[in-house]
């Protein structure tokens, strides 16, 4: 049993992306203080982009983030040609759409299944599955297929999964073939069934952490995706994408290489389950027609719910991209060309993560002078502070504290924190 | 360490393995994570992840056989982590440009006055060092594999290479040391 006073103290949280930490320190009884420190070392991008080429800019803030990198790719080619008074083709619209499918199917198979997928299971890694166990044996062959399709596709439309060449400024550098396009159908509807498998497992997983916040997302009108739309709040306004920043509150945590942000005075989530909370309605028809009453559990407040939300992300993602590729051909495109001009440009997308925000202050010269980044896991910061000091205050005084460790460890996964993009973000430190 | 050692010493035989990230984008353990996708089956069997922060909780830092290093060195924290990697692994391959090259983690490097003025309350207040470092700045390295990402083939090439090795000399049961 624990004193009334506790100093805890992770100093690197695991099976999440990048390096962060977290101090929680307990007096009399209850959570004093619980600080998410990211810690990763800055590496300035914001700094580094001044005075490179607009056309470099893309790529260079790619390296922001491995895991994230075709999302800030996306975010910041729109910055980029809103800056430069261009939009993209049609076809443009799709590859980009198509692109931004392949790494949320890839990026949350990773996350669901080699981070979240052993809690659930009893087990610390995923590679420690059994494959004498017929459940467990389903997992790690459904977990890397699904990896796999979403992986191809990617290569196939952006070039590669991670820091993907062929998207650019005015369009793209490439385009699908026959031969690949067949492919990338035979690979997604081969994983389908196992997509629907996961929707099963995370439907039924026995985790729950329910505390109310706000949630926000970028909510386009069409269909369910990830580029276009208005900023949704939930409270029945939606803000312009460059009305974005006006709305958010930059808060200093001086423990922390990142920065968190507040909405209105208050903490806000965003990601997956911001998304489906929000624009459920506009998921892919064959996906609502194979979830039925799944969906009906959204709008949800409980955290675990991001992990279904993302199972269900996965199949709306192959849904459509199979209809996208089973429908229509790709003829290649002259790159849209663009004359220089002093101005702002700014470029919101939907990262697995959640609302990504790119500003690019473009000279005349076609160099860049400033810019601004707001990733989703600096907006989470402080929603997960909170959501660590309830968790916490709720299992005192009689959890030991492996279990407490382990507790809040399986909460911040949930929120799939990305601390490689907050620190242009984590140590647990109980105190 | 020196003279005689066997290699695999790991769990079943295995080899021993390390997958540390240092200051970086972790752009080659997603490549890693998807060379996985072909390879899990195979490398269950010859590997024995004694450290690999993104696939496991419980991570040990004992001898390692390879001991692979993504992200370049940006404080002395870094620094003394990586020279006990290196006193422990037999082997120690960086990974990708930021280990190999230093770039584009140490971009701040080479900065402009105004631009390292700007940053300068920053170094100070997390202890970052005066310059970031690539790998073998701060040890010795037995392999690179670059690129921004790492090259996935050159990353098989040198797996297959090292486990070579590890199998001609396990037939020996013995090899000269590092």
């Amino acid at each position: 049993m624990h004193s009334v006073d506790l100093d805890i103290s992770i100093d690197r949280l695991t099976k999440v992306e990048g390096s962060a930490a977290l101090d929680v320190t307990v007096r009399g009884g209850k959570v004093e203080k619980a600080a998410f420190k990211i810690t990763e070392y800055k590496r300035f991008f914001t700094q580094a982009m001044r005075g490179k080429p607009v056309i470099a800019v893309p790529q260079l803030l790619s390296r922001i983030c491995g895991t994230c990198s075709n999302a800030h790719i996306i975010a910041d080619i729109e910055a980029c040609e809103h800056a430069l008074g261009i939009g993209p083709t049609e076809q443009t619209r799709i590859l980009r759409d198509l692109t931004m499918y392949g790494l949320n199917i890839r990026d949350h198979a990773l996350h669901l299944y080699l981070f979240a997928l052993p809690d659930i299971r009893g087990k610390d890694a995923f590679l420690d599955f059994d494959e004498n166990d017929p459940v467990e044996h389903q997992m790690l062959h459904d977990g890397f297929a699904i990896k796999a399709a979403g992986n191809f596709l990617s290569e196939l439309v952006a070039g590669r999964s991670v820091h993907a060449p062929h998207p650019t400024i005015g369009g793209f550098l490439h385009f699908p073939d026959e031969k690949g396009i067949g492919e990338a159908i035979a690979k997604l509807d081969a994983a389908r069934p196992a997509v629907l498998r996961t929707i099963g497992v995370f439907k039924n997983a026995p985790f729950h952490f329910d505390r109310k916040t706000d949630f926000m997302a970028l909510v386009p009108t069409d269909h369910y995706g990830f580029i276009e739309g208005c900023i949704m709040t939930g409270s029945g306004e939606c803000i312009t994408e460059d009305g974005y920043r006006d709305h958010l509150e930059h808060v200093v945590l001086p423990y922390s290489q990142a920065s968190g942000y507040r909405y209105r005075g208050g903490s806000y989530m965003v990601g997956a389950l911001a998304r489906m909370n929000l624009a459920k309605n506009l998921l892919h028809a064959k996906t609502k027609e194979s979830l039925g009453g799944t969906l009906d559990l959204f709008p949800s407040t409980d955290i675990f719910m991001s992990n279904l939300a993302q199972a269900i992300e996965i199949l709306h993602c192959l849904d459509h991209a199979l209809e996208i590729l089973q429908t229509r051909t790709f003829a290649p495109e002259p790159v849209i060309q663009a004359t220089p001009r002093e101005a702002v440009g700014i470029g919101v997308v939907e990262a697995p993560r959640g609302t990504l925000y790119h500003k690019i202050h473009l000279g005349a010269d076609g160099m860049v002078k400033d810019g601004e980044i707001i990733v989703p896991t600096g907006q989470n910061q402080i929603n997960i502070e909170e959501d660590v000091a309830v968790l916490v205050n709720g299992l005192l005084p009689d959890t030991p504290k492996e279990k407490i460790h382990f507790e809040i460890e399986k909460l911040i996964r949930a929120y799939d924190p990305c601390m490689s993009c907050a620190a242009h973000f984590l140590k647990l430190r109980w105190s | 360490m020196g003279g005689e050692e066997s290699l695999g010493s790991g769990a079943a035989g295995k080899l021993k393995i390390g997958w540390f990230s240092f200051s970086c984008c972790e752009d080659n353990t997603v490549i890693f994570t998807e060379l996985m996708n072909d390879h899990w089956q195979e490398w269950k069997q010859l590997f024995d992840f004694r450290h690999a922060r993104v696939l496991q909780s419980h991570n040990v830092l004992d001898e390692l056989d390879i001991a692979f290093i993504e992200g370049a060195i940006a404080s002395d924290d870094h620094a003394a982590k990586l020279k006990e990697i290196r006193e422990r692994s037999r082997k120690l391959v960086a990974i990708g440009a930021c280990a190999v090259v230093g770039m584009p983690a140490a971009q701040r490097n080479y900065f402009h006055e105004e631009q390292k003025q700007e940053i300068e309350f920053l170094i100070a207040r997390f202890k970052a060092l005066p310059r970031v470092l690539k790998v073998s700045d701060v040890v010795k390295v037995d392999a690179e594999v670059g690129g921004c990402p790492m090259d996935p083939k050159k990353f098989l090439e040198a797996v297959t290479s090292l486990v070579g090795e590890w199998k001609a000399a396990s037939g020996n049961q013995k090899i000269v040391g590092k």
